[in-house]
């Protein structure tokens, strides 16, 4: 495949893992902030291929397994009202909410659409008139953006058929929460590319000041990841905490300024509810008061209990911050599979148990 | 009138309009002596043993690049009567049509099914056509049962799959369902890509007459894809497959539409591929005969069984990792970011 296949290169990857254990003098616990880098790292098996010293964390980067599920339920309600067309990522489908899921509601009749763009909504919108269309806006700083221009869109059609429900989360602030809690046990981040992308590197440097640990932006291909560790494992061996980038080819250090335009232009930060972590202050993306019209919050009456769940010995929340691995968990490959999830992170493809069930060879046989 | 363009409930009264229909419609595209007489059911004329397999059609959209739910239905049941080891001879088609439906897609699909039986070598001797109200089914919804004859000597059996047993599928993988997956609505993108839709019984009778019993098993890695067939294979036989990345042939957009949408391949639908497990020893020897064919031309040795493997299908990545592929649960569905 063009442009990828030299970032697939098993030659690549050998000589950067022999590089890895060469510098490796000490025990590093290393975390990839995103649910597609801990794919991409089971799925090609980087994780035996490490050096034993080098243990990689799981982290929260996984917006199907962080969106709580009082924000599921509210999905849920919307997409069994009457004369409501839901429209929403796939892998939201299956996630368990405190009741149901949408593949249920799906099943039951309520008209939910899956898309791979948010603008599809405007479109679908357009096309309904009669209807009206939420479209379920989850996501990192990745997907913000098309979300935000969804909005503009709608705004600029002058639809008033349109709106959003949205949990929007950021990472900075969940790296820091991770950071800041006292079972840390994080020395170095793999940041998340496609975040970078948009975001830049500027608001990791304090960060990797405050808690001295180095923060590298990182892709997703084998070489990408290897690379990233081999970044990380010198800065932590050499005593340095800098923030550097390994995702050269699509993260510039100022980011990408339009796409941050849009962000500002729709939303604004609040404290946010993670699924399974709890609220993190300033972490969470919402709908302003200028595209209020907009969000399905102040349009619906939405009756839904904001209770977090809890009392389940699922431990999503400890392997989302770093704190356990998937088979740590009792659950994991018994009671808890991609077919019945238990917890979020057994559902979509970038969640850390799903990655674990499908790809690696630890799995608990009944 | 505009009722005349669309199907409306009248069309399966069983009166007039249902006699129209299918004089002007259905018979006189799929033209053939077991139709015309209208009876209730058909006599067949039979060699040896009989291979029988039904199956229905549900595709969304009906209409694709490459196909349509017509030349689906033919060549699905076609395909499946040959992994058995038959010769394909005749086929029943039941129509579920929903109110609505434009005459004239019904009409294209006919067109469809003539083409695909016509060459296929099948004759559809008997069917039936109901319809539905408006919102009760998706369009069109078809049913078909095959026949075929058995070929004579022909041994297929899961339980003839022997350690270091070779896999093989004769084409690309996961390009049905990545062209389909192009059309539907909110997933649209743009591609050149088409349906590999076809029948495949006179590849596979080829290569059944040329290698006789070494060919151990044969599937259509329809529904759930090539993963799906090989987690079959390794559970119902106890030993494991093991697959190489590097020699699994796909077309270089389905491989991006898959990294686009974060599908794996090897989940996703085929139409116009099969997989056959088969002696070690004429493992390349089956590959080079598939090549010549136009049908075949991608065909490639993706593995072999393994009896350490415990059931398991597991994959040697390119970069040197091993995964463990295991089968599809629910839906495949397309992430976020």
């Amino acid at each position: 495949m063009k442009y990828l296949d030299e970032y697939r290169s098993g030659k690549t990857t050998k000589k950067l893992l022999k590089e890895i254990g060469e510098i490796t003098t000490r025990e590093h616990s290393i975390m990839e902030v995103c649910g597609g880098q801990t794919h991409s790292l089971v799925k090609n098996g980087i994780l035996d291929l490490l050096p034993k010293e080098i243990t990689m964390l799981h982290g929260p980067g996984c917006p199907v397994c962080v969106t709580p599920g009082s924000v599921i339920d509210e999905a849920i309600y919307l997409a069994e009202k009457e004369g409501v067309i839901l429209c929403t990522f796939g892998d939201m489908m299956r996630v368990p909410g405190n009741n149901g899921s949408l593949t249920l509601s799906k099943s039951k009749g309520a008209d939910i659409r899956v898309l791979y763009s948010p603008l599809e909504a405007v479109n679908i919108a357009l096309n309904n008139p009669e209807k009206d269309i939420v479209f379920f806006a989850v996501g990192f700083e990745t997907t913000a953006p098309a979300n935000a221009l969804a909005l503009v869109h709608a705004r600029q059609r002058g639809l008033e058929n349109f709106f959003i429900l949205s949990s929007h989360v950021l990472v900075p602030p969940a790296i820091e929460a991770i950071l800041a809690d006292p079972e840390n046990r994080v020395n170095g981040f793999l940041a998340a590319g496609h975040v970078c992308t948009i975001m830049g590197l500027e608001e990791y440097v304090p960060i990797a000041e405050r808690y001295s640990v180095p923060i590298v932006a990182t892709g997703f291909e084998p070489v990408d990841l290897v690379e990233g560790i081999l970044m990380v494992v010198k800065q932590l061996e050499d005593g340095r905490s800098e923030v550097e980038n390994q995702y050269t080819r699509m993260v510039k250090r100022t980011g990408n300024p339009k796409a941050r335009e849009l962000l500002d232009q729709v939303y604004t930060k609040g404290d946010k509810e993670w699924r399974g972590i709890g609220r993190i202050p300033s972490s969470g993306l919402f709908v302003n008061d200028e595209f209020k019209r907009f969000d399905a919050r102040e349009h619906f009456e939405i009756l839904v209990s904001q209770e977090i769940e809890g009392g389940s010995e699922c431990i999503a929340g400890e392997i989302l911050s770093g704190k356990k691995k998937p088979t740590e968990c009792l659950l994991f490959g018994k009671t808890c599979t991609p077919e019945n999830p238990v917890g979020a992170p057994m559902v979509s493809s970038e969640g850390a148990c799903a990655a674990y069930y499908h790809h690696s060879d630890l799995i608990i046989n009944d | 009138m505009v009722n005349n363009d669309l199907i409306t409930l009248g069309h399966g009264s069983g009166g007039l309009q249902t006699k129209r229909l299918l004089d002007s419609h259905i018979f006189s595209k799929l033209n053939n002596d077991y139709l015309r007489k209208a009876d209730d059911g058909a006599i067949l004329e039979m060699n040896g043993k009989a291979v029988v397999s039904t199956d229905s059609f549900v595709v969304s959209p009906f209409i694709f690049p490459g196909g349509n739910i017509g030349d689906l239905a033919i060549n699905g049941t076609v395909n499946d009567i040959a992994m058995c080891g038959g010769i394909p001879k005749y086929i029943s088609l039941s129509f579920i049509l929903e109110e609505g439906l434009a005459i004239s897609s019904l009409d294209l699909v006919l067109d469809s099914i003539n083409h695909a039986a016509n060459e296929s070598g099948v004759e559809i001797v008997t069917g039936d056509t109901k319809v539905v109200e408006k919102g009760k089914g998706d369009e069109i919804f078809i049913n078909t049962t095959g026949i075929g004859e058995l070929m004579e000597g022909c041994q297929l059996g899961i339980d003839r799959i022997k350690d270091g047993d070779s896999i093989i599928v004769s084409g690309n993988v996961g390009t049905h369902g990545i062209a389909i997956l192009s059309k539907r609505e909110g997933l649209e993108f743009e591609t050149q890509l088409k349906s590999d839709s076809t029948n495949l019984n006179q590849l596979v009778n080829g290569v059944l007459n040329e290698f006789g019993k070494d060919i151990k098993f044969l599937r259509d890695p329809t529904r759930g894809g090539v993963s799906s067939t090989l987690n079959e294979i390794s559970q119902s036989s106890g030993l494991g497959a093991e697959l190489n990345q590097i020699d699994i042939p796909i077309l270089e957009e389905v491989g991006s539409a898959c990294e686009m949408l974060g599908l794996d391949p090897l989940y996703v639908a085929n139409e116009g591929i099969f997989v056959a497990i088969v002696s070690e020893k004429i493992g390349t020897k089956v590959v080079e005969f598939l090549r010549k064919e136009i049908k075949g031309k991608d065909a490639a040795l993706i593995g072999a069984i393994n009896q350490d493997l415990d059931s398991k299908v597991v994959l040697n990545g390119i970069i040197g990792g091993r995964r463990v592929v295991h089968m599809l649960s629910g839906e495949q569905l397309p992430r976020i970011c």
